[in-house]
Formats: structure tokens, sequence, C-alpha cells
């Protein structure tokens, strides 16, 4: 993807979005709606914030955190894109909560005080993309062995991995 | 290794490795618990055995190459992973699949969620010390694999169903062969509730084991059997119907108890739902009708056509040696597995390949949750526990 859409007219009008966006303008940095399913994007200052304001608004209640899964856009800059996605089961909504940061500095505060599920999440995430986790109580690798040598996932690792 | 108090003074705790070689860890699953005596203090799942980078080899497939990786994800639901995975293709295609073809997915995926359940029955029973009940919950489930067969051609990696459809007609008499299972197994399942539900023994083992509260399964991701086993009603094929799921007429069973033997009762039940779903399944398939959605340049042409006209050819050519390239977008498709929810999150940049391919395993998610089911219990609770929870090693580790 070489140029990224902008803020969707319709979605913009979404109830979510309304919602987000009266209780604090900056969480909203675009909003994006391909096949039916809305996408969030917020900074990532107001990441951690967003994540608490949606899971305990009344109007919203996304208790329940489906996945974490990141994107690299390598060589794009920024280059990671990670995507939360939620659900509301009181509500019965599904929405996705992205954040973009860039290839020097993959640092990302822990959702995990919202959703005690993102820990293996997000161990998982940093383990093949190798992006921190800022206040994550344990944060190694999940599914390759502690030794190892690179982030799997990422765009500029071959897919037979590196071979001496 | 920290000290605790016990009644005749302080004591040591022992760290003891359940696993990676272990019969009722289910596949290569390493648990380091701490123990106080035969109390779990602290229990610790270590995973990656059996990563084989499945996320990572999608990237380098094309689309419909890829659907056969998703067979080897989760060994016990091949079709569920299938059917993830082709609705998130079609999602970001807006292809919309035949009724028929839906009909005949929704079968399969229902036939495999009793696949997957008998199989955990008699492994979870097994583990609990009730050998029987596993020879009979393989004989049955042996019923459903040949029904597999006969339909695809392969008892488990089956890669039946494709982008846009399915890969081939099913064979005839093949709904016959449904009927018979479907009339069957009712009674098998009695026999089974006759073994177990009012067994001493089993209610000892199963009763008030591995208890979570509704609010720790929400909070800590837990979905499928075993969030609904401690009273939350969320299924997908409910909340997000796919594949004409609307249509059919079946119950979400619930528990509030939310221990071991509401997750049994759970399963049990819901497999007398799917049988539900396939007789109503069978009732909607026409005898006659397409299999494949009417695309071009995506679903392979028929054999015939191919010999007869210039364009199929041309189609067939271009969609084995390039593929076809969906616009660039993301879709995130969830499905019920008989694990609870299964999410495949599809990346499209326009070209021919995904440009990435993640799966919400269900059993990567459950099973984080062991530590709180087991934590203060018995060291032997926790083969319950690891058996309830229903995980699929090569689906946590994919």
């Amino acid at each position: 993807m070489t140029d990224k859409p902008s803020t969707d007219q319709k979605a913009d009008q979404h109830p979510i979005v309304q919602l987000l966006r009266a209780w604090d303008e900056r969480a909203v940095a675009e909003v994006l709606e391909f096949r039916g399913e809305l996408t969030i994007v917020t900074p990532r200052e107001h990441l951690l914030r967003a994540a608490e304001y949606l899971q305990a608004e009344p109007g919203l209640l996304f208790g329940f955190l489906s996945d974490i899964s990141a994107v690299d856009r390598f060589p794009i800059e920024p280059r990671f894109e990670v995507n939360y996605h939620l659900l509301s089961i009181p509500l019965r909504q599904a929405m996705r909560m992205r954040v973009w940061i860039s290839g020097q500095d993959p640092v990302l505060p822990s959702v995990i005080p919202v959703w005690p599920t993102a820990n293996w999440h997000e161990r998982e995430v940093f383990d093949l993309f190798g992006i921190q986790f800022e206040g994550h109580p344990d944060l190694h690798r999940i599914l390759m062995p502690d030794d190892w040598e690179g982030h799997p996932l990422r765009k500029d690792y071959p897919v037979e991995g590196y071979r001496a | 290794m920290t000290t605790v108090e016990t009644a005749a003074g302080p004591a040591q705790t022992m760290v003891l490795n359940m696993g990676p070689q272990h019969p009722s860890t289910h596949g290569v699953l390493r648990v380091v618990l701490e123990l106080d005596g035969e109390t779990v203090i602290k229990a610790r799942p270590e995973i990656g055995y059996l990563h084989t980078g499945i996320e990572k080899s999608c990237e380098a497939l094309t689309y419909s190459q890829a659907i056969t990786l998703t067979d080897r994800i989760d060994y016990l639901a091949p079709l569920s992973n299938n059917l993830g995975y082709c609705l998130a293709v079609e999602k970001l295609l807006g292809l919309e699949v035949p009724k028929r073809a839906q009909y005949i997915r929704v079968l399969l995926t229902e036939m495999t969620r009793l696949n997957s359940h008998l199989v955990w029955l008699g492994t979870h029973a097994m583990d609990l010390g009730a050998t029987s009940v596993m020879l009979y919950c393989f004989r049955e489930r042996e019923e459903i694999l040949k029904l597999f067969e006969m339909v695809s051609g392969q008892r488990m990696m089956t890669s039946y169903f494709r982008i846009g459809g399915l890969a081939l007609e099913p064979p005839p008499g093949w709904l016959d062969r449904v009927r018979w299972i479907v009339d069957m197994l009712p009674s098998r399942i009695e026999e089974y509730e006759a073994l177990l539900t009012r067994n001493r023994i089993w209610l000892m083992r199963t009763q008030g084991i591995g208890a979570i509260s509704p609010e720790d399964a929400i909070a800590l991701g837990v979905s499928g059997p075993s969030l609904r086993a401690a009273g939350v009603a969320y299924d997908v094929r409910k909340f997000f119907p796919y594949s004409s799921y609307e249509e059919f007429d079946f119950d979400v069973p619930t528990r509030t108890e939310s221990d071991c033997y509401a997750r049994y009762l759970v399963r049990l039940a819901e497999m007398r739902e799917s049988l539900k779903i396939v007789r109503q399944a069978m009732g909607k398939i026409t005898p006659e009708g397409p299999i494949k959605a009417d695309a071009p340049g995506i679903v392979p042409p028929q054999r015939e056509k191919m010999k007869t006209e210039m364009e199929a050819l041309i189609y067939h050519f271009k969609i084995f040696t390039e593929g076809f390239s969906p616009p660039a977008g993301e879709v995130y498709q969830r499905v019920e597995s008989p694990r609870g929810e299964s999410g495949y999150f599809v990346v499209s940049d326009g070209s021919p390949k995904p440009y990435r391919v993640k799966v919400r395993a269900p059993s990567f998610v459950n099973l984080q949750a062991l530590p709180k089911l087991s934590e203060g219990g018995l060291v032997a609770d926790m083969i319950a526990c690891i058996g309830t929870i229903d995980i699929v090693l090569g689906e946590v580790d994919r």
C-alpha cells in the first residue's frame, strides 16, 4: 500500500467514533471502514487511555480483547501497525483499534491493565516482530526459543530463516 | 523454590516439570509447576515446541495455496479453519458463495465439531481413568472421518473448502452416510452419559474443579465452551452469523458452575445442538445446484469448459500460475471453532499473495487461563483442567 486512505466520511458518523470523539478528539487520528469493519487509528500516546475508555464506557463495553496482530510495512515508515481486535459481548459490537509505530522506536504501552489477556498476545508480537511493550510484567519470547536471533515475521527476515 | 508456612513449620516448595512429553498434556505442552506437597502454588505453561511458522509461510504462498496450511493448524478441526480462512478471503474479495455451498459448509463444520468433541471426550475421560469411553468415542469418530474421506478424499487434512465454494461436488449417496451418522449418534451420546454423567468417580474428579468466574474468563479472553460453561452465552454463530447460520435454529448451551463438570456438560449439549444443525442442513441442501461462486479468475473453471472454451483455459492458467489479487485492505473474520473464537486476520496489499495472515487461535488464548484454573488445586486436578480447556497444541503454537 503506497497511500494510506484518508478518513471515510460515512465511517466518521459511526456511533463508536462519535462517542470517542466526544470523549477526546485527540484519541481519534483516523477512521476507516472496509467491508463493514470499523478501524479507528489512535496515536500511541493515547492508546492506553483510549483502551480504558473503550472498556469501561457503558455505551461501548469492549471488555473482550480477541486478538493483537501486528503488520510490518517495511520499508515504509511508520513501519509497524498494531491492531487490537475488540469485542463488546453485552452490545454485540466489534471494532479494530490501530496504532502506527516507527521502526526506530518500536515501543508501545502494554494494555494488560485493561485486558489481562493481552499478556500472551504482546509476548507473541514481541517475539515475532520485536515490538517492545512498556509495563509488561514478563516480556520474553513465547513461540521461538529464547536464544533465537531476529524476529521471524518481520518482512526483512527471509522465509527460510538465516542460514550460515 | 520458595519457603512456605505449613502446619508442621516452614517447608520448601518443589518445582516439577509436567511435560513436554506427557500423555495427558494432549501434545507437546510443558507446564512448570511449583508445588507445596500436592498443592499447585504456581503453574506456568511453556509453549512453542510445535511452532512451525504457518503465518510466515502463508506470506510466501498464493491465497489458494495457503488453504492447505490452515488444515494443519488444528488437526481436530481442519474444516473449521478452512472455513475461517476462506470466509476472510471471500470477504476481502467481496465474493458471494452460493447457498448450496454455504449449507454444505455448515453441515461439514458441524460434523467437525462433533469429531473434535468426540476426541476431546474420549481423551479427557481417559486422562481421568475412564478408558472405555475413549474406545467408544474413537469408534464413532472413525465414522465421521470416513465421511470426510468420502467427500474430500482425505480423512484429516481435507482442504475441502476453497475460495468461492467447495473443491468438488460431494459424491452421490453422501447424504445417506450423513443420515446414518446422525441417526446413530444420539443413542451413543446417551451411552457416554450413562457411563459418566452420574458416575461417582467422574463427579469427584470434575465437580468444583478448575472453576473460573465469568469476569476472569472474559478478561483472559477465554471463548468457546469454556466461556459458556461460566455462563456467558458468547457464540460467534449467534453474534456474527456467517455462512447462513442465521437460518438455522439451535440453542447455545450454557452453565453457570464453570467447573470441569460444567464444561463437560456444555460440550455434550453442544454435540446434540450440532446434530440438530446437521439435520436442518440436510433438509436445505438441494440435490443439485452450484457449489462454486460464478467468479472467473478466482474460482477455477470446470474441466469440461477448459476443453472447449479458450477463455476458461486462460483463466485456469492464470489462477494456477499467478493466482488472483484481492483489493488492498484487511479483514478479520471470526468463526466458532470447536474450541472457541477462531479469528483470521488477512491483510492484502493488492498482490496475489497475502501480505499477512494472522490466526487468532482459541487454544492459544484459552491456555493462558490454565494458571487461573489450576492454582490452589491438586496436581491430579491439573490433568482435568488441561483436559477441559480442550487445547490442540498444533493450534497453540502454529
